[in-house]
C-alpha cells in the first residue's frame, strides 16, 4: 500500500491522486494503533531528524507534529519565528539554507505567507511538509479531517466519499483549511459547499474549487452529512469584513436548532481553536453524538507520523 | 564618411521599408547622411558609404518605448543609463520615455539635468525624462511643470503610484494643460489593491494569495476621465490592464476628449496564469489579468482604442526576485523582448505589422510632441533593422540589461532585430548568437 508514495514533499493536497491520498490515510490507520499503547514509541524513524520550523504562532500543530516524530524515535528540533535570525534580516532562503546544511530528513514549515512552500522547495534540497502557508493549504489538517470522515462513513450510512455532502462554514477568504479540505474532498467524490459572508468568500470560489457557495447558513447546512466550522479570527471583527461579533454569531454560528437542517446523522467539525459561542456554540461543540472535534486532533497526529514516515523514505525509493 | 558625431553615410539597400506614418511599405532603399534621412525609395547611390544589404529584412522607424525606468539616479545595481540604453538598442528602441520614480525623485530641474548629463555621458539611444506630477510622487504638491518642460521633459507621471487625491489629480490637469504637457496616470486605486499582489480572480482564489480587482483599475480611470472633461487636460493611461479600463477609454475617445492609452507586451500576451507556481517573475503593477481582459486589450488593440505598446521595463535585481511571492519587487523587464512578442500580434491576426510598428513608435513620438518614430527625410535617421522570420529563444541571462527579471524566459519568439540606428550611428549589431 505504503509503496504508492513517491513525492519528496508534501506541499499540499492540490495534485494529490485519490491512490496517494489512500496511501496516506491507510499508513495513519495502521501507524493509529501506536498510539493507544501503554508505551507509545516505535524506532521506525531512529536515526532521522525533523525540523519544525514556525514562523507563526502554533501549539497544536507543532505539538502534533513534535509528538508524531518522537513516537516514531526521530529527532525533534523545534524553531520559532521569535528564535531564530529572519529578526536580524536574514533571508527566508538563507535561513532554510542553513538548517539544510545540518542535513535534516524532513523540515516543517508553517508561514504566514501563501506560496512559500513552492518557493523554497524550488530552491532547496530538503524535504519540506506544508504545516499551513498564509491563507493557501495546510494539507494535514486536510487529510486529518478526512481520516475523520472516513471513520464516520459507516455511521453516516456510506461506503464511499462519493455523494456525500460537506458544508465548509465561516471564514472561507481567509482559510487554508477551508482550500485543502475542498481540494482533498472533491478528489474522493464528495460534493462541497463553501458557506460565510461574501465579505469573507474568495473571489470565484465555484469555478477554482467546484464547489457551491452559499451566504446562508440554513441553506448550506440543509441535508449535510459533514458540518465543518472555520474559526473566526478576531481581527476580522469591527473591520470591512464584519460588523460584530453579535451579527456573526445571530447569522453564521452554529447552533443546535440550526443542525437540524443538516443531515440527522451529520458530524460536526472545527479545526480548533473555538471561539465558543462565535462560529459555534457549547452545547454542539461538546455533543457527544455529533462533534467529532477531538477525534480530529488524535488523527492529526497519525496523519503526520504517516506524512513523517512516507517522507523519510518508507515508499518506494526515488 | 564619418562626421565628428559619428553618424555615417549609409545606405540600407533592398530591405522593406515600413513607414507607418505615411503608409509606406514597400522594398526600398534608406539613404542616411549627417544622421538624418536623405532619402526613401528605389535610389541610385555610388559615393563611397557603408552599405548594409537589407534584403528579407524589415526597415522601420526606431522604435519609441515611452515608460521604461531606467532607475538611475539611485538604484544603478538594478540598471544604469549605459545599460538600459543598451537594452533598448537591442530590442530595436531608439528613444526612451523614462520614469521619475528614481531616488532622488525626478521631480526637479537639478535631477532632470543629471539624467540628461548621464545620458549624453553613456547612454547610446535618445532618454527623454518623464518628470513627476508631484514632489516626492507625494500626490499633494504639484512639480513646476513649465520649467521641467522647457528643460525636456516629454511628459509627468507619477509613475508606480497613481494620483491619488482628486483634487490633486483635477489641478494637476488643470495646470499641465497651460503647457499642453501630457499627464501618464498609473490608474490604481490603493484602498481596492490593499495588500494584494496578484489580480482577484480564479487564481488567487486557489493560490490563496490577496488579489487586486480589476475595478481597482477601472474606478481610478473612470473618474481621471470625468476629470479631464471638466479640465481638458491630456490624459494618458499608462499599462491598461483589464476590460473595463479600455472601455472607459473608448467611450472617452468618442466623446473625443483629449485620452490615450498603453498596453505592455506582458498584458496583451499572458494571463494571471502565469502565476501558478507563485513565480515572481510574473509579478508586476499592475498584475497579469485573466483572459476576458487579456481578450479586451487586445481587441482594443485591434479596434484603435489602445494607440501605444510599451514596455514598462522594470528592472529589479535577484535579490528583491528571488523571495517569497509577497514580499517580491513588482516589475519585469521588457525592452529587448518587446518586439518580437508584439509580432505575435501580427501572426495571430490581430494588427497588421505596420499597424504594431505604429504603436511602438509613431504613436507614442506624437504623443510625447518628440520628432522620432518616423522615416520621414529630414527625419532624425533613427532605424530598426528586423528579420520578422527568424526564431529564437527568450534568454533572459543573454540581455543587455543588468536586470533578469523577464516574464518571458524561455519564450519561442520570431523577429530578430538585426540591426539599430540612432542619429546615423549604429547602436547596435547582432552578432547572431
Amino acid at each position: 500500500m505504503s509503496n504508492l508514495w513517491t513525492r519528496k514533499h508534501l506541499l499540499g493536497m492540490a495534485g494529490l491522486s485519490r491512490e496517494e491520498i489512500n496511501t496516506l490515510l491507510d499508513t495513519a490507520v495502521s501507524l493509529r494503533e501506536v498510539n493507544r499503547r501503554e508505551i507509545k514509541k516505535v524506532p521506525t524513524l531512529r536515526g532521522k531528524t525533523v525540523i519544525n520550523l514556525f514562523f507563526e504562532n502554533s501549539t497544536r500543530t507543532r505539538t502534533s507534529f513534535e509528538l508524531a516524530g518522537k513516537r516514531m524515535s526521530a529527532d525533534v528540533v523545534n524553531m520559532s519565528v521569535a528564535s531564530s535570525s529572519v529578526k536580524k534580516g536574514e533571508t527566508l532562503l538563507d535561513t532554510l539554507a542553513n538548517l539544510q546544511a545540518m542535513n535534516p530528513d524532513v523540515v516543517v514549515i508553517r508561514h504566514p505567507e501563501s506560496g512559500v512552500l513552492e518557493f523554497l522547495a524550488n530552491n532547496l534540497n530538503a524535504a519540506l511538509v506544508n504545516a499551513g502557508d498564509g491563507r493557501h493549504e495546510h494539507p494535514t489538517q486536510g487529510l486529518l479531517d478526512l481520516l475523520t470522515i472516513q471513520d464516520h462513513l459507516p455511521l453516516l450510512d456510506r461506503d464511499s466519499f462519493a455523494g456525500l455532502v460537506v458544508a465548509i462554514c465561516g471564514d472561507v477568504l481567509h482559510s487554508r483549511v477551508a482550500r485543502s479540505n475542498a481540494l482533498g474532498l472533491k478528489t474522493l467524490g464528495a460534493e462541497v459547499r463553501f458557506v460565510g459572508p461574501s465579505t469573507l468568500m474568495p473571489s470565484q470560489a465555484e469555478e477554482a474549487f467546484g464547489v457551491t457557495v452559499h451566504h446562508r447558513l440554513e441553506e448550506g447546512l440543509a441535508g449535510a452529512h459533514v458540518v465543518m466550522m472555520l474559526r473566526l479570527q478576531n481581527e476580522r471583527m469591527n473591520s470591512p469584513y464584519l460588523p460584530s461579533v453579535r451579527e456573526y454569531a445571530e447569522f453564521w454560528g452554529l447552533t443546535r436548532n440550526r443542525l437540524r437542517l443538516a443531515d440527522p446523522k451529520a458530524i460536526v467539525m472545527h479545526p480548533g481553536p473555538i471561539n465558543r459561542g462565535v462560529e459555534l456554540s457549547s452545547e454542539v461543540a461538546d455533543d457527544p453524538d455529533c462533534s467529532v472535534i477531538l477525534e480530529q486532533v488524535a488523527n492529526g497526529l497519525a496523519v503526520r507520523m504517516a506524512v513523517l514516515y512516507l517522507l523519510c523514505g518508507a515508499g518506494v525509493r526515488r | 564618411m564619418s562626421t565628428p558625431s559619428g553618424a555615417e553615410t549609409i545606405f540600407i539597400r533592398g530591405g522593406r521599408v515600413i513607414d507607418p506614418a505615411h503608409g509606406r511599405d514597400e522594398t526600398a532603399d534608406l539613404l542616411l547622411v549627417d544622421g538624418v534621412i536623405q532619402a526613401v525609395g528605389r535610389l541610385e547611390f555610388t559615393a563611397p558609404c557603408r552599405i548594409i544589404e537589407a534584403e528579407g529584412l524589415v526597415v522601420a522607424p526606431g522604435l519609441v518605448d515611452m515608460h521604461v525606468h531606467l532607475r538611475e539616479p539611485g538604484q544603478e545595481y538594478k540598471e544604469d543609463i549605459a545599460s538600459g540604453t543598451r537594452a533598448a538598442a537591442a530590442g530595436g528602441v531608439t528613444s526612451v520615455a523614462c520614469m521619475p520614480n528614481t531616488q532622488p525623485v525626478a521631480d526637479d530641474l537639478s535631477v532632470i539635468g543629471y539624467i540628461q548629463e548621464r545620458a549624453r555621458q553613456t547612454g547610446v539611444v535618445r532618454v527623454f525624462p518623464v518628470g513627476a506630477i508631484t514632489k516626492g510622487l507625494q500626490g499633494q504638491v504639484l512639480t513646476e511643470m513649465g520649467l521641467l518642460q522647457r528643460a525636456g521633459c516629454v511628459a509627468f507621471s507619477d509613475d508606480g503610484r497613481p494620483v491619488s487625491d482628486s483634487a490633486v489629480m483635477r489641478k494637476a490637469l488643470e495646470y499641465a494643460r497651460m503647457f499642453d504637457a501630457l499627464l501618464i496616470q498609473h490608474a490604481e486605486e490603493p484602498s481596492l489593491s490593499g495588500n494584494g499582489c496578484m489580480h482577484e480572480g480564479v487564481v488567487s482564489t486557489r493560490l490563496g494569495l490577496a488579489g487586486i480587482p480589476s475595478a481597482a483599475e477601472s474606478v481610478m480611470v473612470d473618474r481621471d476621465i470625468r476629470l479631464v472633461a471638466l479640465t481638458g487636460g491630456r490624459y494618458h493611461v499608462a499599462h491598461v490592464s483589464t476590460r473595463e479600463a479600455v472601455e472607459a477609454v473608448r467611450r472617452a475617445r468618442q466623446e473625443r476628449l483629449p485620452v490615450s492609452c498603453e498596453v505592455t507586451p506582458h498584458h496583451f500576451s499572458l494571463t494571471d496564469e502565469a502565476v501558478i507556481g507563485y513565480d515572481t517573475d510574473a509579478k508586476m503593477s499592475p498584475p497579469l489579468r485573466g483572459g476576458v481582459d487579456r481578450q479586451a486589450v487586445l481587441d482594443g488593440l485591434a479596434q484603435g482604442v489602445i494607440t501605444v505598446i510599451a514596455t514598462d521595463h522594470a528592472p529589479h535585481d535577484e535579490e528583491n526576485k528571488r523571495v517569497e511571492f509577497c514580499r517580491a519587487a513588482n516589475g519585469v523587464i521588457g525592452l529587448e523582448t518587446m518586439l518580437p512578442v508584439t509580432l505575435e500580434l501580427v501572426r495571430d491576426g490581430v494588427m497588421s505589422l505596420s499597424a504594431c510598428l505604429a504603436a511602438m513608435s509613431y504613436h507614442p513620438a506624437r504623443l510625447l510632441g518628440i520628432p522620432h518614430g518616423t522615416l520621414a527625410v529630414g527625419a532624425a535617421a533613427d532605424v530598426v533593422l528586423f528579420d520578422p522570420e527568424e526564431s529564437w529563444t527568450v534568454d533572459a541571462r543573454q540581455m543587455r540589461s543588468k536586470s533578469k527579471n523577464s516574464c518571458f524566459h524561455g519564450r519561442r519568439v520570431k523577429g530578430r532585430v538585426k540591426q539599430t540606428i540612432v542619429g546615423g550611428r549604429i547602436v547596435y549589431t547582432d552578432e547572431g548568437r
